[in-house]
């Protein structure tokens, strides 16, 4: 009868018990902070510290014989503000906002038109994307030179048509040049990622619904491709305004960018306290932008 | 009158293979009317191209008279309800039906109130604000519908509209989309792989196989009245045998049986007569009514099935089995495997098609 059920049900009662499941959980939580441990290490040492590093000496004074590690202050946060140094952060930032424009305007279409073909192209245009990577970056970027160069091909056509000889290296036209050839990769990848996601049968619907070409993409594709444009264009922004060996190969030697800027900071001016200052600022405004990112539910990275 | 959707002609090619194959339909204004046919058959393709998502190869597509062969969707009267809906999902319910009107141009004012007239006609008021995600298989069917009928469209497509819903909703939906097509009076137009759901909703339907338009017509006509083989057996249930044409009123069966089956076919034509499970009575050998003595045939019970209402009798007769279903309650008599009985129909319910 009801007897010979009952002590099943009793055991039944003990496993859902709450305090097991919640054994359970922390069992399972300790054993993805195992995996995760040789990863969390790697950060904290090569990461974590030296940004600890970099924000004390950012606050250090500078003396006659290096940085001394007393007499806090906020110097070289103030220093900011000179002329100089505002004219070099704007400089870096039109330049970092140019590049991602110019990558997100010819990325989008090719993602899409990427996103449309069979899997077979997919694939095959996917590893042509890739490609570049295969070569070192600065020896990619020194080939840009020799293009641009003064007897490469660059000049030579120019010359041909008739415009004279074109100079476009050791400008801000080459380092932008330099820096989207470098860097469309990273906006095309999350684009595509996004754009394939999305249902085609929701454009066919749009169009359906009396939407023209363009209705269609401002309405429906564009919204549900956002998490992708966001995550191209910080992917590209923020790379391009940290830049340092683009500029350093193919731009002038007149117009110093925020790269270059930090580096002879450390190298040349001896100036640790200020080149940290600029470092952690350019860190702040990736950090800011990757929160960004994440709040509007991007997912592609 | 002109026709809602004339299509005359019409073959739709991908690469080397004939999705839509040289067909002629006219839709009426007003009527409900649905494509049937297994997965593949083009149903869907001649949806597609009625509402512009595909262009005719060939062949000539009218709407209310107006030629749209090669016209982008945007610029056509009609509407399509797609299958699993394909409604936003960065925008809410309110947004979805109004999609229309707004990409229009219809002023934000009148959108928003013909858009909220639609969402009470389908009874989901209250619900403007969520997002399709949010919502029920049955309440997302019901925006779909919503977004594509607030822009008044001469003719509504839909693409499996019930096909994503379970047998309960459906059946509920199916009695939903008939009244509130004739509330309106627009015509549907209909895609479904789900005969029963075409018997029971649409006044006419159009049977396709393999890109080819095999019947037009009313429930009864391609029910009672198949076109050919394929019709008959896509259909419902029914038996098939195959025959050979003695002249207008006789068949005779493979094994030399004649049977009365009046037919316009010459004779020597080959021929399979369709026979309904339903359309045939069982009973012990040698009480076949004298009025059914030539279209009768014996056999012996191979198995029955226990249905409820009813019992499902396969019957060997020779060299094929005959599906045979009997009304539970009725049944003066039940028959078990082994008996030997016989089996008989009236001169009206058979059918025959040319092979």
């Amino acid at each position: 009868m009801t007897a010979t059920l009952e002590p099943e049900a009793s055991i039944d009662a003990d496993v859902a018990t709450p305090e097991f499941e919640a054994a359970r959980e922390q069992q399972k939580r300790r054993q993805g902070l195992f995996m995760a441990l040789p990863a969390y290490l790697y950060l904290f040492v090569f990461f974590v510290i030296p940004l600890v590093i970099v924000i004390v000496y950012s606050f250090a004074t500078r003396t006659r014989f290096g940085t001394e590690l007393s007499g806090w202050n906020i110097d070289s946060y103030r220093r900011l503000g000179d002329p100089l140094v505002r004219d070099i952060l704007l400089r870096s930032t039109t330049l970092a906002v140019i590049t991602t424009l110019i990558c997100l305007l010819l990325a989008y279409p090719f993602a899409y038109y990427m996103s449309t073909r069979s899997e077979k192209t997919r694939n095959l245009m996917l590893v042509f994307v890739m490609i570049p990577f295969w070569t070192n970056f600065l020896v990619r970027n020194y080939a840009w030179r020799v293009i641009l160069g003064s007897d490469g091909p660059y000049s030579r056509l120019s010359e041909a048509i008739g415009f004279g000889e074109g100079r476009l290296l050791f400008t801000n036209v080459a380092v932008i040049l330099g820096l989207v050839y470098g860097f469309l990769p990273f906006m095309i990848l999350p684009l595509y990622a996004a754009i394939e996601r999305i249902d085609g049968r929701l454009l066919e619907a749009s169009r359906d619904l009396y939407a023209s070409g363009f209705q269609s993409f401002r309405h429906v594709l564009l919204p549900l491709s956002m998490p992708g444009v966001v995550a191209g264009s910080i992917l590209v922004f923020v790379p391009s305004l940290g830049a340092y060996v683009t500029p350093a190969i193919l731009g002038g030697a007149k117009t110093t960018l925020l790269g270059s800027y930090i580096v002879t900071q450390f190298l040349s001016a001896r100036d640790w306290p200020f080149g940290a200052a600029l470092s952690f600022v350019l860190m702040a405004v990736m950090l800011t932008s990757t929160i960004v990112y994440f709040r509007k539910g991007g997912r592609t990275l | 009158m002109t026709a809602a959707v004339d299509i005359k002609g019409v073959t739709k090619r991908f690469d080397d293979v004939y999705a839509v194959d040289d067909i002629d339909l006219s839709i009426a204004d007003g009527e409900f009317f649905a494509m049937l046919g297994p997965s593949g058959c083009g149903k869907t393709t001649t949806l597609r191209m009625i509402a512009g998502l595909e262009f005719p190869t060939m062949g000539s597509l009218k709407i209310f008279g107006e030629e749209v062969g090669t016209l982008p969707p945007n610029k056509r009267p009609v509407n399509t309800v797609f299958q699993n809906y394909a409604l936003f999902p960065h925008m809410s319910v309110l947004d979805n039906v109004s999609f229309g009107l707004r990409m229009n141009k219809v002023d934000k004012t009148t959108a928003a109130k013909k858009a909220h007239e639609l969402i009470e006609l389908v009874q989901l008021s209250g619900m403007e604000k969520r997002r399709p995600s949010q919502l029920s298989g049955g309440q997302q069917q019901r925006v779909a519908l919503a977004r594509a009928l607030v822009n008044e469209p001469k003719v509504l497509l839909l693409d499996e509209p019930l096909g994503a819903l379970d047998l309960k909703l459906r059946q509920e939906m199916q009695g939903e989309l008939k009244s509130l097509q004739r509330e309106l009076g627009v015509s549907f137009v209909f895609v479904t792989h789900d005969q029963e759901e075409a018997l029971t909703m649409a006044d006419r339907i159009a049977v396709m196989h393999n890109g080819k338009l095999l019947q037009v017509g009313t429930p009864e006509d391609i029910y009672e009245r198949p076109a050919n083989r394929f019709v008959a057996d896509f259909i419902g249930q029914t038996n098939l045998l195959d025959a050979v044409v003695e002249d207008d009123d006789m068949i005779i069966l493979e094994n030399g049986t004649r049977l009365m089956a009046p037919n316009p076919l010459p004779p020597g034509t080959k021929v399979a007569m369709s026979l309904r499970p339903e359309a045939v009575d069982i009973g012990p050998r040698g009480t076949v009514p004298a009025e059914h003595q030539k279209t009768s045939l014996e056999g012996v019970v191979e198995s029955m099935t226990y249905l409820g209402h009813a019992l499902d009798y396969t019957v060997k007769i020779g060299w094929i089995d005959l599906e045979v279903r009997a009304d539970a309650v009725h049944a003066e008599q039940r028959f078990q495997p082994g008996d030997e009985v016989a089996v008989w129909w009236d001169r009206t319910s058979d059918w025959v098609v040319a092979d």
